[in-house]
């Protein structure tokens, strides 16, 4: 008996002493967003499961993508897991500088990720960063001020009925704008929207011999209808409006329309920050008439290990469980099904209790509806849909964006933005040596 | 000669510095107002000045999710650190400058400010490489050797503007009766400069508890000071502005009651030179 006690004790502090020595603490950076705080919270989870321990470094989206590329181009090793995007996980993979996640365990299910952001976190077939939630972008709408207009918002609204139905709930008089858009300068602001509307238009950045696009009809008709239709039932400033300052006009009810990041869904819904919350109704993003692609895009915040880091295998652990399944289902144990983060995992989508939350639905359809090797009609030789992922891309789109910006301030026309657009496109693709 | 104001004018000037004065200080209230605010409340238009339900949600919020301790102790460090650092480098750089000047010194005092006018990004790799080389990223020590480079020909050039006004025969006599280097500046230059060191310890210490470029980009959790932990609530997706103005206030009230208190000192050290 004393045998078999000592026997146990001793192989306690055995498995004791292999965790303590296996315990390591991994240093995560991540963005300030309700998905992302929501997992600080459940830290203590994943601590008890693995005897690991997380220090998180939390930062502005550009501040931390500043951080991080500074870190992992120079090979600083401050991070073990760093949160990134759609835009950056292609190029650093390729680069060379992630670990691929091609050993991930059989019970994670890799196969249950959405294809559309598998595809698009990996390089070659090979997956560098798991998504913890993935968006679209989609129409939000008043559905009180759609009925008094004695209009009906179709599932597959196209650009021609959004600008019919603006005109019809636009009333200066009650300080209610027809509809609400992006103008903010930047890629991934006021750029990523028009870059999707061209698409919609059958407008592209680059042919396949990658000359920039700037100079044809479908993006001097795809910024012309932007202009126009926000000139004429967009606020006023609409060019300085990103997506917060459109959450705040919609949420006091001043946006029949807003056309915008799924995320923004629970935002709008929620009773306690929208004063519209009772009155929001979901349809695809538009497309143009006669042209078979729409104006979504598509996003994934994504979790994705520097080469080189010393706890590899700490972070890989813990990157399975915030990607997890059982990760959804915690979180919905204890804040409900409207709560998880959505976009990631096809099995959400097929769990009865996620389906009855008014988004879920129209939120994988407008992630289905995404392709981002095939983004507008014509072909082209980049991936990415509202953005081109290529390392040039930032820079140059955030210069085009500001050329759009000034047409929407009034300061330039349609047809010298457009021109400015192609100058600068052709000059950084020849000195970056694509063309 | 003083001239001479008259009762009406003096109203007229009161109430003009006043306004600048608030207009001045506007956003900062705003800020502090905020932080008091539901998230609803903080994006109200019109907005709200002072007539909502106060809460202090927020800043219970902020005080659990982060580690405002570890912030603070860290801002304090690094600032006090690189000031008593460059303190240390730039009083005999500006005494040598004042008192004992060769035909390149007002070149040298130029040339030293002349790295003042690089933009930061334009060295970032450098100085990111140099750290890891040295392991010096994301420690407390760097950051304080980084902070006071920069400040250093902010201070000099001020302790050398203060240095100047300090009659020169005070400290001859003072090495006719056998003071040394040593003793001169420390027992009869430093006492008198006081005030303008003061002044010039507290501005320093200001700028680097501001400084958001470098603290930001060269550390990640053991070093990371109040800068890190407002640009942890800043979010361009999402609206959070009543948390982040909660964590703004937390972060600037120590350097404001410093200021508050100090603003004899500071407003002296900085007028320091205008008036002979």
């Amino acid at each position: 008996m004393h045998l078999r006690n000592a026997l146990r004790a001793a192989t306690a502090l055995s498995l004791i002493s292999v965790g303590a020595a296996q315990a390591e603490t991994i240093t995560i950076a991540t963005v300030n967003n309700g998905d992302m705080i929501r997992m600080q919270g459940y830290t203590d989870d994943f601590t008890a499961k693995t005897g690991h321990e997380v220090e998180w470094v939390t930062l502005e989206e550009n501040v931390l993508r500043q951080r991080v590329t500074t870190d992992i181009t120079t090979k600083g090793g401050q991070f073990d897991i760093m949160t990134i995007g759609m835009y950056e996980t292609p190029i650093w993979g390729a680069n060379g500088w992630l670990v691929p996640l091609d050993d991930l365990s059989e019970e994670y299910d890799v196969a249950d990720i959405l294809p559309a952001m598998r595809e698009g976190l990996s390089h070659d077939g090979t997956l560098y960063a798991a998504p913890f939630y993935g968006e679209s972008s989609m129409v939000m709408y008043r559905t009180d001020l759609m009925e008094k207009a004695g209009l009906e918002m179709p599932e597959a609204p196209t650009w021609q009925f959004i600008r019919e139905a603006a005109a019809a709930m636009d009333d200066p008089e009650n300080d209610i704008n027809g509809i609400c858009l992006r103008g903010k300068a930047g890629w991934g602001e006021g750029g990523a929207f028009i870059t999707v509307t061209g698409n919609s238009f059958g407008a592209r950045w680059f042919d396949e011999e990658w000359t920039p696009q700037f100079d044809q009809p479908e993006w001097k008709a795809a910024l012309e209808f932007y202009v126009n239709l926000m000139n004429d039932y967009g606020p006023e400033g609409y060019a300085t409006n990103g997506f917060n300052e459109n959450l705040s006009l919609f949420q006091q009810g001043k946006c029949g329309m807003w056309i915008d990041a799924t995320v923004a869904a629970s935002f709008v819904t929620n009773p306690s920050d929208s004063t519209v919350a009772d009155h929001v109704g979901f349809a695809l993003a538009p497309n143009a008439e006669g042209v078979d692609k729409r104006s979504n895009w598509l996003w994934a915040w994504a979790l994705a290990i520097p080469a080189g880091t010393q706890k590899e295998e700490a972070a890989k652990a813990f990157i399975e469980w915030a990607t997890s399944k059982e990760y959804i289902e915690l979180v919905a144990e204890n804040e409900g099904w409207a709560n998880v983060p959505p976009g990631a995992r096809t099995s959400l989508y097929e769990t009865p209790e996620y389906l009855e939350v008014p988004f879920a639905k129209m939120t994988l359809d407008s992630i289905n509806a995404a392709d981002p090797t095939n983004p507008t009609v014509e072909p082209v030789p980049y991936v990415g849909i509202q953005f081109v992922a290529i390392p040039e891309f930032a820079g140059m789109a955030t210069e085009v964006s500001q050329e759009f910006s000034a047409a929407y301030a009034g300061q330039q026309t349609v047809d010298e933005a457009l021109a400015k657009a192609q100058a600068i496109a052709t000059e950084v693709m020849e000195a970056a040596g694509y063309r | 000669m003083a001239r001479s104001v008259s009762s009406r004018r003096k109203l007229i000037n009161t109430g003009l510095a006043w306004a600048i004065g608030l207009l001045i200080f506007f956003p900062i209230l705003w800020t502090i107002l905020t932080s008091f605010k539901t998230e609803a409340q903080a994006i109200a238009s019109p907005p709200l000045f002072l007539n909502f339900d106060w809460t202090l949600e927020n800043y219970g919020v902020v005080m659990e999710r982060s580690n405002y301790a570890r912030f603070l102790w860290n801002s304090i460090l690094i600032a006090g650190g690189s000031t008593i650092l460059g303190l240390i480098v730039a009083v005999p750089a500006a005494w040598s400058m004042a008192f004992v000047p060769s035909r390149r010194t007002k070149d040298i005092l130029l040339w030293m400010l002349s790295t003042k006018m690089l933009p930061a990004v334009g060295v970032l790799y450098p100085i990111y490489l140099l750290f890891i080389q040295l392991g010096l990223l994301d420690s407390r020590a760097g950051l304080v050797i980084v902070m006071m480079l920069i400040n250093l020909p902010i201070i000099v050039w001020m302790l050398y503007t203060y240095f100047r006004e300090i009659p020169v025969e005070i400290l001859e006599a003072a090495r006719m009766d056998g003071a040394t280097l040593r003793e001169e500046v420390l027992y009869i230059l430093t006492p008198m400069a006081i005030p303008g060191i003061a002044s010039t310890m507290l501005l320093n210490f200001i700028l680097a508890w501001n400084e958001a470029f470098w603290t930001l980009n060269l550390t990640a959790v053991n070093a990371a000071p109040l800068t890190a932990f407002i640009a942890s609530y800043s979010s361009p997706e999402g609206l959070f502005f009543a948390k982040l103005s909660a964590a703004s206030t937390m972060a600037i009230a120590p350097i404001l009651i410093l200021g508050w208190f100090s603003q004899k000192q500071l407003v002296r050290g900085l007028t320091f030179g205008a008036v002979k």
